[in-house]
Order: structure tokens, then sequence, then C-alpha cells
């Protein structure tokens, strides 16, 4: 018999008012499936999210009743199309809190958005000798793309460590910004550790001597309220699929003065006013930043999934993870030879773990046929596995769906592992 | 539906608590590395190869339990055998990993390593099983390049 830490009052607090994540969850087609026999148990949001019903009834409405395509056309489902795409745009410059429609420029996800940014910005502002500071808990999503712009222009990476914890060290950070920064990119919420990092820090150290900062925000949006005004940052990029919309969209949200200084990332249609062959005038922000037919459902179902976490309120979602994180660490740390890999003071509710017994794979393999679906592996952060000592990790990454007695369930497997291994 | 026990069978957890022939092979002539990123499986493999015959091999490296379990299942199988029939054992091997085998004489002449034979079902495993074969595959035709499953 397992036994799992916490009072059944202290879940009943967790599980029920003022949240009500058993109705909540109702709002989840893909919830009620079973897996392997076993109701679903999905704990790898942090890979992408589930997607509400009135979501999935956009993308279907969308191409049942106004399919056309944007910005192009004089007649009724072409205006309408192209209404709701730009309404869309106004609901992220809501959510972000961005000054001005403009700021936001519809992307494929932050990788695209993150490499918008290193080519259409890096290779204009930056040359050789410059250095870009990222940090070492990026994904490999704002390593690489600055990687790239280095051997292209003759740039140097530098990188922020951080502690035992998984805490960035600011005052590391403050000795590498020197006369030759360029640029600084860091991570909001890391997607392995859980950590959130002091954004607001980060962009007044590096605005103090006139850096701009990119934020990766690809695990924040969907866990906290976000307001880029706030943060200062010059840029904010995020994804569709991992805030409950579709996949293939995304979102760089820029400061106007810099993005209108910044040349076109791609060329084609939608991003011209004028072409001849002698000469292309380009369009205005955003759509310079937007060459050819874009997602439009995808772009779409996101301003849908935005209302949607908006209607529940992301206040209350980050109150309701930060229960269900302290229930679940509670319960994992009680494991016998489990050890928890990221324990900084800040957190999202993403648990990574180690077993002494256990490989994560075969802890994947052996959740997954108990309907637990974790992940396993690197999570594309290969520099924080290395820092850490270990191979991977297993990684149990939650949303606002889910709920204590999900957290039991998953207990209950790892024991099976630990069965199995022991 | 497949059952957890077909994929950690007994033979499968007792060579992955100890694996044989877990050790760097004094004077070997062939080596590789073996990577599987997904995972992070990693695998060095080291062979003694005299004349056509694999007189020794051993493995170090770090990994799941069934890529662990196969690389010293492999090492055990062909230590002894000519190159080409460490060859011919691996096409054997590839095809009871990623195919469907209904008949015991899918897998005569497998030996031990037919307790490999329930990773089929797990797909997201057969990368596994398959880094130390194609490793092997890989040392014997002397690649220099790091294998990797991907
Ligand atoms: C922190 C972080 N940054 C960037 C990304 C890349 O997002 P996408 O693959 O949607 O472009 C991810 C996705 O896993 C992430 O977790």
């Amino acid at each position: 018999m397992t036994t799992i830490p916490g009072s059944a009052a202290q879940r009943r607090e967790i599980g029920h008012a003022p949240f009500d994540v058993w109705r909540i969850r109702e709002d989840f087609p893909i919830l009620k499936q079973k897996v392997h026999g076993k109701p679903l148990v999905y704990l790898d949001n942090a890979a992408t999210t589930q997607k509400p019903q009135v979501v999935i009834d956009t993308l279907v409405r969308y191409y049942e009743t106004i399919n056309a395509n944007v910005h192009r056309g004089i007649h009724a489902l072409s205006e309408q199309a192209t209404q709701e795409y730009e309404g869309a745009r106004e609901t992220v410059r809501r959510f972000l809190n961005a000054a001005d429609a403009r700021e936001i420029i519809f992307v494929r996800g932050t990788t695209e958005a993150i490499n918008l940014v290193a080519q259409s910005y890096g290779r204009t502002f930056l040359t050789a000798g410059d250095e870009i500071v990222i940090s070492a808990m990026e994904h490999h999503s704002n390593i690489v793309p600055w990687q790239m712009l280095c051997e292209q222009i003759g740039a140097r990476l530098r990188v922020i460590p951080f502690d035992h914890r998984g805490e960035l060290s600011l005052e590391e950070y403050e000795k590498l910004l020197t006369e030759r920064t360029k640029f600084v990119s860091v991570v909001h919420v890391s997607n392995a550790l859980g950590t959130i990092n002091p954004v607001r820090q980060i962009v007044d150290l590096a605005h103090r001597r006139g850096i701009p900062v990119l934020v990766d925000g690809a695990q924040a949006v969907s866990h906290m309220a976000v307001d880029v005004q706030e943060l200062g940052c010059d840029f904010y990029a995020f994804s569709s699929h991992k805030l409950c919309g579709p996949t293939g969209v995304g979102v760089l949200y820029g400061k106007a003065e810099l993005l209108t200084r910044m040349p076109p990332y791609q060329g084609g249609g939608d991003m011209i006013s004028v072409v001849t062959f002698e000469k292309t005038h380009y369009n205005t922000l955003p759509y310079k930043f937007e060459a050819g037919t874009p997602h439009i459902a995808g772009v779409i179902g996101l301003g849908a999934a935005i209302t949607y976490v908006q209607s529940i309120g992301l206040d209350r979602i980050a109150a309701y993870e930060r229960d269900l994180l302290a229930y679940a660490t509670a319960a994992l740390d009680a494991i016998p030879g489990l050890q928890i890999i990221g324990t900084a003071r800040d957190k999202a509710a993403v648990l990574s773990f180690v077993l002494d017994c256990a490989h994560p794979h075969d802890i994947g393999t052996i959740l997954d046929r108990e309907g637990v679906a974790i992940r396993a592996g690197h999570h594309c952060a290969m520099p924080v596995m290395q820092r850490f000592g270990v191979p991977a990790t297993a990684r149990a990454s939650f949303a606002f769906y889910n709920t204590p007695e999900e957290v039991d369930v998953l207990v209950r497997a790892i024991y099976k592992a630990i069965e199995v291994f022991a | 539906m497949s059952d957890l026990r077909d994929l950690y069978q007994e033979v499968i957890l007792d060579h992955n608590r100890r694996p044989r022939n877990f050790r760097k092979v004094e004077g070997a002539n062939r080596t590789a590395e073996g990577h599987n990123p997904l995972c992070g499986d990693q695998l060095t493999l080291y062979l003694r190869v005299e004349g056509e015959v694999i007189r020794d091999i051993g493995f170090h490296g770090s990994g799941c339990a069934i890529s662990k379990a196969s690389a010293s299942l492999m090492t055990d199988s062909v230590k002894g055998k000519t190159i080409a029939e460490a060859e011919a054992l691996f096409e054997k091997v590839h095809a009871m990993l990623t195919t469907e085998h209904k008949a015991q004489a899918d897998l005569d002449g497998l030996g031990k390593l037919a307790v490999l034979s329930g990773v089929w079902e797990f797909p997201a495993r057969v990368k596994c099983a398959s880094l130390a074969w194609h490793t092997l595959h890989a040392a014997l035709q002397g690649a220099e390049q790091p294998v990797s499953t991907e």
C-alpha cells in the first residue's frame, strides 16, 4: 500500500472551490480518454497542452463558414476572415498588455520568433566581437539560433550559470554584461526545471547598459499573467500550442521602435507595399514580418484559446497550480530513491526527477502503461542535464486541468516502476 | 494488449543490473560510439578482431534498462563469432525488433536474444534495443562517425 502525503481535507481543498477543476476538465474532450485501458493522466503539458472544446469548435467553424484568405479579398468572406484574424491580434495584445497591436507578429512558434530576432535584429545590429548573453537553462531553440548568428557574424555567446537549485546567478549575470554585450536572451520559465526567472531584474540590468532583451515565454504564458510593459522586455516569444491553442502558430512581441528599424525576415506576399523589379517597398508593421498566407485558422484558434484561459483567469490558474505543485512535490519527495531536479524557490508546476534504480526512459514506459503520460529525456535542454550530471530526467508537467488525484496515480505508478527495478 | 513483463523480462532485468562484458577490452582494434539523443543513451564498444573472428568484446556507457541489457546480451552472443556471422545476427535481431513474429521459427537461432522479442510492441523503445547492434555494425564497418539512432 502506498501512502500519499497530505490529508484528504487538504486534497479536497485543492480540488474544489474556489477553483472547480472538475468543471474545467469537462471542457477538454481528450481528458475522457483511456490509454492502455486506464484513464488518461496527462502530465506532459510542458511539451504541449490539450485543447478545450471552444478552440476545436473555433477551428471547425472557421473552415466551415468563413474560410478565405486575409488582407486580399474584397468579398465578404475575406473581410470576415481578416476581421477575425486581426481581432486575434488585438486579443494577444491585451493578453500581453502590449502598447500597440502592431507590436504583435504572428509566426509559427517560439522557435521561429527567436530565429526571426536573431536573424533580423542580430545580423543588422551586431558585428564581429559582440557578445550575446543567454542562460544555462535555455531550451535548444534559444541557444542554436544565437550560435548560428555567432557563426555568421563572428559574435560570441556568453552563458549565465545557475546553482544547485536551478536558480540563475544574477551576480554572475551582471559580470557578463560589458560594453561588448549587445543582446540578452533568456527563458522566462525553464521547461526542464520549472524555474521562474527574475525577468524584470534581468531586463533592468541590461537596459541600464542599453542592451535589448528577448524573453522566451513558451512555458510562462500558460502559468501566469504576463505584462510585457511591466517586464520591460524588448521582445517576448511564445507558442500557441502550449497555451491550449492549435499547433503551428506563435507570437513574437517586439517594441515598435525596434521592429520598425529591423529588416524583414522573409520575403513574399503581404509583407510588401509596392513591388517593381527595381525596388520593393516593404509593408508597415506588423505585416512586414508576416510574409505569405499565415496560419489563419491557427491564429483565430489562438485567440479563442486566450479568451478561454482568461475566462478562468491567469491569477487563479497560477494560485491553483501553486497548490498542486506543492502537493505533488511533497508526494514525490516522500518516495525513497527519488530526487527532484530543479528546486528553485520560485517555480512553475514542472517536476523533473530521477530514480536511483530506474532510468527515466524505463520510468516513462512503465508510467505509460498506467495511463500516465510524462516526458523522459533531455527536454531539449542538454546543457541542463550536463549541469546536473544526469543523462536525462523524467518530467511531470502540470496544467490547470490536472488534479491532486492524478498526482496520486502518478505516485502509485512510480512505485510500480520501483517494484520492477528494485 | 502487451504486458509490461513482455518487455521487462527477468533476463533483461538481470543483464541491466549486472551487465556482462562491461569493460574496456585490452588491445581493442575496433571501437565505435553509439548515441541515442532522444533518451540520452550513450555507449562505447571495444572489439578485438583477429582475422575474421571477434575474439573479445566489451562496452561502457549509460542508458536505460533495455539499451544496457541489449548491449550486454549482444556482447555475449557475438563473442567468438566471425564478422559475417555477427552481421547475419544483426539482420535477424533487427527483424525481431521491428516486426511482429508469430512463429517460434522466427526466433530460431537467436538464443537468449529472443528475450528482446517483446520490444516491437513498444515502438518508442526499439531504438533503445537496437543501439548496441547499430554500434556493432559501425565498429565492424570501421565507421569513424559516432552512430546515432536519430
Ligand atoms: C522554454 C521553451 N522555449 C522554446 C520552446 C520551443 O517551442 P516551439 O517548439 O513551440 O517553437 C519550448 C518548447 O518545448 C520551450 O519549452
